[in-house]
């Protein structure tokens, strides 16, 4: 008995963190389950079984949201791997000025979304933005990088992409360091070079950090709104739809129950495409 | 010992995190208390659109007549706002009264839960009839409608038509050949601000007055599910005029990053000479730019008929009260202020009058600007409709995303007509109107 209370009382420390964890996070997503099968004014509810998946996935700009959800996603994380990796390789080498630039590269992960989006939005205008005006003096004809329908999705996306790239080098960096010196030395002895080190150690025993990027990463891409909202609300039209911004148009509307039907389908997408992806990419990670 | 640590232990962790809870609230009573009860203050929620001015001034006469201090609270304009006004009705937390739109938009809220009824209130007597119709619900006279009704049509700019010697259209047909003259004369004939999506529905609910006239009933049977937009012609006319401005190349080119202020900066400069919008755009016009004001005149969307010409008018959002207020008397009387005829003179001491006003026995002034001169005669020989939302508690919300669509040539009018009869069919399940099953 006693033995038993020895071993368990531990766990009342655990209690507060628990019970806030319960009512903020668990709470929550078992309630948003149940109300995402009524139809909900936020006072009363009305259980109408899965009419609103029904009605989410019948609409009409859900396909463009699922398409740019995944292709944000995926060219988000993409992007700040490569550019991550290579930043960090860079960054983690002997130069003089690297606390200086390594402090550059992070420093927009620092600021707010919305103030990014608001700041490109002005500087990504066809004619009056700077981007343009630029490119005018260098005597090419810019885009309109947030109203031609076809590369809006792909501006919001390199704008996210330079935000979170600090983030992703960073990580590396600490991959990068985290690989004893040993293996360089023993690369030396065989006679490899720069290209040998990047490949053959560098690449291969910083996979935890690339294993954490790429999740966390494709993870925001999956569910990211905030940057999508405040450059393009979504438009022209629905082009750059998002999910999440889809669901938050539907909860604008007031459709309380179908907004939390979308957030549920969102969040089972989440996992559908995280959780694989999260055991592919440890089963290839190896040992230091 | 053991027994009473394994006892105390999770009561202490137990009364800990309580204390933390309640904490939060301790002092939340003691702000109600310290209010002086002669002194009674009233908030008030409006749009952040809004020129604060005339509210101040009433408030100013309120507080001076009454005791009634007012404490404004703002709340983003478009569907952000009306996200706001949703969440903090539901959960209890809202100012005592609140400003928001008549119409479809009140219908959707549900009002006989959260607002007072004021239907027996003598202040309601001074409302003019049309306007009253536009905050009923169910019998009841939930608001008192605020200001001054808005006319959606065209706005143009009067020296450049003088100057390419054009006269106001009168059927689309005569706008399109005006329009294909300003071309010529290398400027925008029709100003475009998708960037600000809300501007792209104008072309579209500035032609209910054509749809009404064409098919009386087409509000009715929509209402009824009994007509669609992509299926009645004159309702999808709508949808091709504003296919049409987009096919004839007459927008400017930046019309998808075109904001509405870019909008009125080319209807005033004459680089953009038509501009398909709301007349609140006038009162931004006169204090951006006070000296050209004159320049800018008006006409309704025009029909394919000149014989059934006629303006298109959206009725002006109302002031509600709360529920759940506390301070229900002073409200009233605060509403009353506001709806005597000295009220209605505080409110406009500095204000243009852009439409006719809301509550009667107001002469309109002498000093009118040319675009409101422009809209007179149709408020005279009642030449005009109400907006649809104004009709029917229907309005899509994707209609501005839509609109930008078809107005930008990614949709067809008739695929853009059809994917707004889905979204109506959304709100209106979700609504639970009768004949959508």
């Amino acid at each position: 008995m006693n033995k038993l209370a020895n071993k368990t009382y531990t766990y009342y420390f655990l209690l507060p963190a628990g019970i806030v964890y319960f009512v903020f996070f668990l709470l929550p997503t078992i309630m948003s389950l149940f109300f995402s099968m009524t139809w909900w004014t936020l006072t009363d509810w009305e259980f109408i079984g899965l009419e609103n998946f029904k009605t989410f996935l019948s609409e009409p700009s859900l396909n463009i949201g699922f398409k740019n959800t995944l292709i944000y996603a995926v060219l988000t994380s993409g992007l700040k791997v490569i550019l991550g990796l290579l930043l960090g390789v860079y960054l983690s080498s002997k130069l003089k000025t690297v606390g200086f630039i390594r402090s550059m590269i992070f420093f927009p992960t620092l600021l707010s979304t919305i103030a990014v989006g608001i700041a490109f939005t002005m500087m990504m205008h066809p004619s009056q933005g700077i981007i343009n005006i630029v490119l005018q003096g260098l005597g090419i004809a810019g885009p309109d990088w947030l109203g031609d329908t076809d590369i809006a999705l792909l501006s919001v996306a390199l704008v996210d992409v330079w935000k979170g790239v600090g983030m992703a080098t960073v990580i590396f960096i600490a991959g990068i360091m985290s690989i004893p010196q040993d293996y360089y030395e023993a690369l030396k002895i065989d006679g490899g070079n720069a290209w040998h080190n990047f490949k053959s150690i560098i690449i291969p025993l910083s996979r935890p950090a690339m294993n954490t990027v790429i999740i966390l990463s494709f993870i925001g891409g999956l569910r990211s709104f905030d940057l999508i909202w405040t450059m393009t609300k979504g438009g022209p039209g629905f082009s750059t739809d998002l999910i999440a911004s889809i669901i938050y148009k539907q909860y604008q509307a007031g459709f309380f129950g179908l907004s939390t039907a979308g957030n549920v389908i969102l969040f089972i997408l989440v996992s559908a495409l995280a959780f694989p992806l999260y055991s592919y990419l440890n089963k290839k990670e190896v040992d230091l | 010992m053991l027994i009473v640590r394994k006892v105390m232990t999770p009561l202490l962790i137990l009364a800990l995190f309580i204390g933390v809870l309640t904490g939060c609230r301790s002092n939340e009573g003691s702000i109600l208390n310290t209010t002086d009860p002669k002194e009674s203050t009233i908030s008030i929620l409006i749009d952040n659109q809004i020129e604060q001015d005339g509210i101040r001034a009433v408030a100013a006469k309120i507080e001076e007549k009454y005791h009634i201090k007012t404490e404004i609270e703002t709340r983003p304009s478009g569907v952000e706002g009306h996200e706001v006004i949703k969440t903090r009705l539901a959960t209890g937390d809202m100012a005592d009264l609140v400003f928001y739109n008549s119409g479809s938009l009140l219908q959707a809220l549900n009002p006989e839960q959260y607002f007072v009824d004021l239907t027996q209130e003598p202040f309601i007597n001074n409302v003019e009839y049309s306007f009253k119709k536009s905050v009923t619900v169910n019998d009841k006279v939930f608001g008192l409608p605020f200001g001054n009704a808005l006319a959606g049509g065209w706005f143009y700019n009067k020296k450049v038509y003088r100057e390419l010697g054009l006269s106001v259209p009168k059927t689309w047909n005569e706008l399109i050949a005006n329009s294909e003259k300003i071309k010529a004369a290398g400027k925008t004939a029709v100003i475009g601000t998708y960037k600000d999506d809300w501007t792209s529905q104008l072309i579209v609910l500035a032609d209910n007055h054509n749809v009404i006239s064409q098919n009386p009933t087409f509000a009715e049977d929509l209402a009824a599910n009994k007509a669609k937009f992509a299926t009645s012609p004159a309702a999808l006319r709508s949808f091709e005029k504003l296919s049409e401005v987009y096919q004839k190349g007459y927008l400017n080119s930046d019309y998808k990053t075109a904001t509405y202020k870019d909008g009125i900066e080319m209807l005033v400069d004459g680089t953009g000479v038509q501009y398909p919008i709301v007349s609140g755009v006038l009162s931004v016009i006169k204090r951006d730019f006070p000296d050209r004001i004159n320049d800018i005149g008006f006409f309704p969307q025009p029909g394919d008929s000149s014989d059934t010409n006629g303006m298109t008018v959206f009725m002006p959002a109302a002031i509600y009260v709360n529920k759940n207020t506390q301070k229900l008397e002073a409200a009233k009387k605060w509403l009353t202020y506001f709806a005597s005829s000295e009220g209605v003179k505080t409110f406009l001491s500095n204000k243009i009058i852009v439409g006719p006003l809301a509550i009667k026995g107001r002469e309109v002034p002498n000093n009118i600007i040319p675009a409101v001169k422009d809209m007179l005669p149709y408020f005279e020989s009642e030449d005009t409709t109400p907006a649809l939302e104004n009709l029917i508690p229907l309005k899509g919300p994707n209609l501005p995303q839509i609109t930008a669509q078809v107005g930008s040539g990614q949709l067809s009018a008739k695929a853009g007509a059809a994917l707004y009869d889905q979204d109506v069919e959304k709100q209106a399940k979700e609504l639970g109107l009768t004949g959508w099953e």
